[in-house]
């Protein structure tokens, strides 16, 4: 069979190269997504879905940042579906050493003019009333957002598909040689570059991070804002074979999302109920009446998580004609739509927005994927 | 900390099959348990009756009955999370027979979500419970020899049947009824049915095409008319509850739970018994139910002489499904705008854009409420064809509270 050509083959339809394919048609290249389950059916479908400001390292926030601004430009055109909701992160800290760090955190925040208040005891209790009490404060970050991922990803694609890409289903990507790929359906393309946004399944120094989360019926108005507690970096960044944090989330639907939990080393995806319960009573230790709430349903799902934290995006160290766009860990909502700008600048010769040289892969010279 | 009991044989379900599975080993193994989520034993079926034909009542004494209770997860080898009131028990077990019966299966036509169309179950349920149906008229529709029996309770409540319209054939529905004449045991009780039926109209080859506020539209042989009724009670047959058995790593063939001529599934010491297997309602149940008492107390020259009747109840069953098919035209029933998962209030047309269940759930949300799939998941598998994907815990929805203690 005689291949096609297009000048961007995306491999992966998950929120990342959903936004890559819609990046991509918007320059006008032809694209060929492929996507071997559904649309937003891998890590994004199984997040969480905040659009989050983060401050773990400077590389971090300057694409978290960018990418907020990026999905702001978006909001009004979003359908309801996508549930685009503002409705802030509130770090919630429970002894004065996490005071200390709520302190750090705004100044870091309002020193690069990002909103951040400081909220005491009292406040926090207002503000979340099913919080326990005692707790010792928190930081509100009211820019902060939280949408449904799955519907994002497929309205991504459906604007690149409006401007001429193809979306192949059900396919995997056999081979890439010499920028002919492959698929599994026989077919063949020959692209001038290839887009791997296969998350957790890109391999090499990508190592799959599974996480845990479970979903209430619906309690409008049981919690308001995102909520965190100051220690999940702890568990995010640390390298414990397994830990908890506690991080809830409104849905619009009124519905609760009980987060969280990263596991290493494990590749079922198996919902066990020591670590679901684990997860649930640090939930508990934050907001004891949320035991009354009914889950309807846990599941599990897998980040794609890099060494330093921070994902892979650019041109491949092995094969220059792939570019990674991968390794996002917690981030990949957020993040979807700066990396696919860094991206599409990188092949339009432009200069990007924020520098990409913390995302390129060649910070990791041996064990990228490609 | 949550409670734990801990039996050799556990049984989920107290219907006619895990009642008969429970009797059968009863004193032979040291503990039998039976879990049941209703209040009383009986299962659907007899709900509390004190009638149980075919149960050895003198052996309910010896089982230990854990009502109210309703298994959630299997968190471990030989163990089972419920939950019962606001307590949570962990159930160890060496052997598990799987008798968790069916529920009714819904088709979404237009006007279906309307408050006085109601399960033909779900009728008799809240009769039973007390509501008042005498003087009302009702009309039953959907398909299966459960209509008849619905209709006959209502009729015994004082309930005027303006029509019961069976979607099958008057070919099948004659054919199935020969069969059915072949067991005197059977034949007695469609007599003793039609009995207090008398006079009511039983339309085969009919089935609703739409509901309004205070009426049905029929249709039959190609002309339809509106059929004015306080209720609508429909029912098109029943739906295997599998979903403890496909968390358990059972495989299921063809939407029922397979297992050998033990009753055994393909994980080894979980058995399963009456309706999960096939629908054939109590006689086949018992059958069933009995053979996994004998042989999860290792007792199989017992099993081996009820195998016959398992024979005769499996025809039965094939029988049973054979006349009461469900015809292509119910699949055409919903509009663009009819609802089809009324926990997410998802309309057709925008499930009909998805390939598979997975792609369905996650981008219309179709089957992630609290029927966790129940309704929607049957529906949609008829009406597209798409099976239901995997099972996750809880299968049932349960506070946090009770999923989050110290194992």
């Amino acid at each position: 069979m005689s291949a096609r050509t297009a000048d961007v083959v995306v491999i992966g339809g998950g929120i990342v190269g959903a936004a890559c394919a819609e990046a991509f048609s918007a320059e006008g290249s032809s694209v060929e997504l492929i996507e071997e389950r559904g649309i937003g059916g891998g890590a994004s479908g199984a997040g969480m879905g905040h659009v989050t400001v983060m401050d773990d390292s400077e590389a971090q926030f300057a694409l978290t940042r960018l990418s907020v601004a990026l999905w702001e430009e978006l909001a009004a055109s979003l359908p309801a579906e996508v549930e685009y909701s503002r409705c802030g992160a509130l770090w919630v800290a429970a002894d004065d050493e996490e005071m200390a760090e709520v302190a750090r955190k705004q100044r870091f925040y309002l020193s690069r003019g990002v909103r951040a208040e400081a909220l005491d005891a009292r406040q926090v209790a207002e503000a979340e009333p099913n919080l326990r009490p005692g707790l010792a404060g928190g930081l509100l970050v009211p820019g902060d957002r939280v949408l449904y991922a799955p519907c994002a990803a497929a309205w991504l694609v459906n604007r690149a598909m409006g401007r001429g890409a193809r979306v192949h289903l059900g396919v995997r990507a056999t081979a890439n040689d010499a920028g002919v790929v492959t698929l599994s359906d026989g077919g063949r393309i020959e692209a001038r570059h290839v887009v791997d946004a296969t998350g957790a399944a890109s391999g090499g120094l990508v190592r799959p991070r599974k996480g845990y989360l479970a979903i209430t019926d619906r309690y409008p108005g049981f919690v308001r804002h995102q909520l965190i507690e100051l220690g999940y970096s702890k568990s995010a960044h640390g390298h414990d074979d397994e830990s908890v944090a506690f991080n809830v989330q409104p849905r619009v639907t009124g519905q609760v999302l009980i987060g969280s939990s990263r596991q290493y080393g494990v590749d079922d995806s198996l919902v066990g109920a020591h670590l679901l319960s684990r997860m649930l009573r640090r939930a508990r230790l934050y907001m004891p009446r949320i035991a009354t709430l009914h889950v309807l349903r846990a599941w599990t799902g897998f980040r794609a998580a890099t060494p330093d934290g921070l994902p892979l995006i650019g041109p491949s160290p092995r094969n220059a004609q792939v570019l990674l766009a991968t390794g996002h860990e917690g981030l990949g909502i957020t993040a979807s739509l700066g990396t696919a700008r860094l991206l599409a600048d990188w092949v339009a010769g432009r200069t990007p927005p924020i520098p990409m040289e913390p995302y390129l892969p060649n910070r990791f010279p041996a064990e990228v994927p490609s | 900390m949550k409670d734990s009991l801990a039996c050799e044989i556990v049984v989920v379900g107290a219907g006619p099959a895990g009642l008969a599975a429970a009797c059968t080993a009863a004193g032979r193994t040291r503990s039998v348990a039976i879990v049941d989520g209703n209040t009383a034993p009986g299962g659907q079926i007899w709900r509390g009756e004190v009638r149980m034909p075919g149960i050895d009542r003198a052996r309910i004494s010896q089982v230990r009955l854990l009502s109210d209770t309703l298994v959630v997860d299997c968190p471990g080898d030989h163990s089972l999370l419920a939950v019962q009131g606001d307590r949570a028990v962990e159930i160890r077990y060496e052997k598990l027979i799987l008798a968790t019966g069916a529920r009714e299966r819904f088709l979404p036509f237009p006007g279906w979500t309307l408050p006085t169309v109601v399960g033909t179950g779900g009728l008799q349920a809240i009769v039973k419970g007390g509501m008042r149906i005498a003087g009302k008229r009702v009309v039953i529709a959907g398909s299966g020899p459960l209509l008849l029996a619905v209709a006959a309770y209502l009729c015994r409540q004082g309930a005027r049947i303006a029509m019961i319209a069976e979607q099958a054939p008057r070919s099948a529905v004659f054919r199935f009824a020969r069969t059915v004449a072949r067991s005197p045991r059977k034949l007695l009780q469609s007599i003793s049915l039609m009995q207090s039926l008398t006079g009511t109209p039983y339309r085969t080859g009919c089935w609703p095409i739409e509901a309004v506020e205070g009426a049905v539209t029929l249709s039959r042989g190609g002309k339809t008319w509106s059929e004015p009724c306080d209720y609508l009670a429909c029912g098109f047959g029943l739906v295997p509850n599998t979903e403890l058995a496909a968390l358990l790593g059972c495989v299921l063939q063809d939407g029922f739970v397979a297992v050998d001529t033990c009753q055994q599934t393909t994980q080894p010491g979980v058995f399963c018994a009456g309706e999960p297997t096939g629908i054939g309602g109590v006689e086949p149940a018992i059958v069933e139910g009995r053979i996994a008492g004998y042989c999860a107390t290792g007792r199989m020259d017992e099993a081996a002489r009820l195998f016959p009747e398992r024979d005769r109840g499996n025809r039965f069953r094939r029988a049973l499904e054979e006349a009461f098919r469900l015809r292509p035209e119910l699949a055409g029933l919903t509009g663009p705008d009819t609802i089809v998962c009324r926990c997410e209030d998802v309309t057709f047309a925008r499930i009909a854009k998805h390939g598979n269940w997975r792609a369905i759930k996650l981008q219309t949300r179709c089957g992630m409420g609290p029927c966790q799939g129940r309704v929607c998941g049957p529906a949609v598998e008829f009406l597209l064809g798409i099976p239901p994907d995997s099972v996750r815990p809880p299968i049932f929805p349960v506070p946090v509270g009770l999923l989050s203690e110290d194992l």
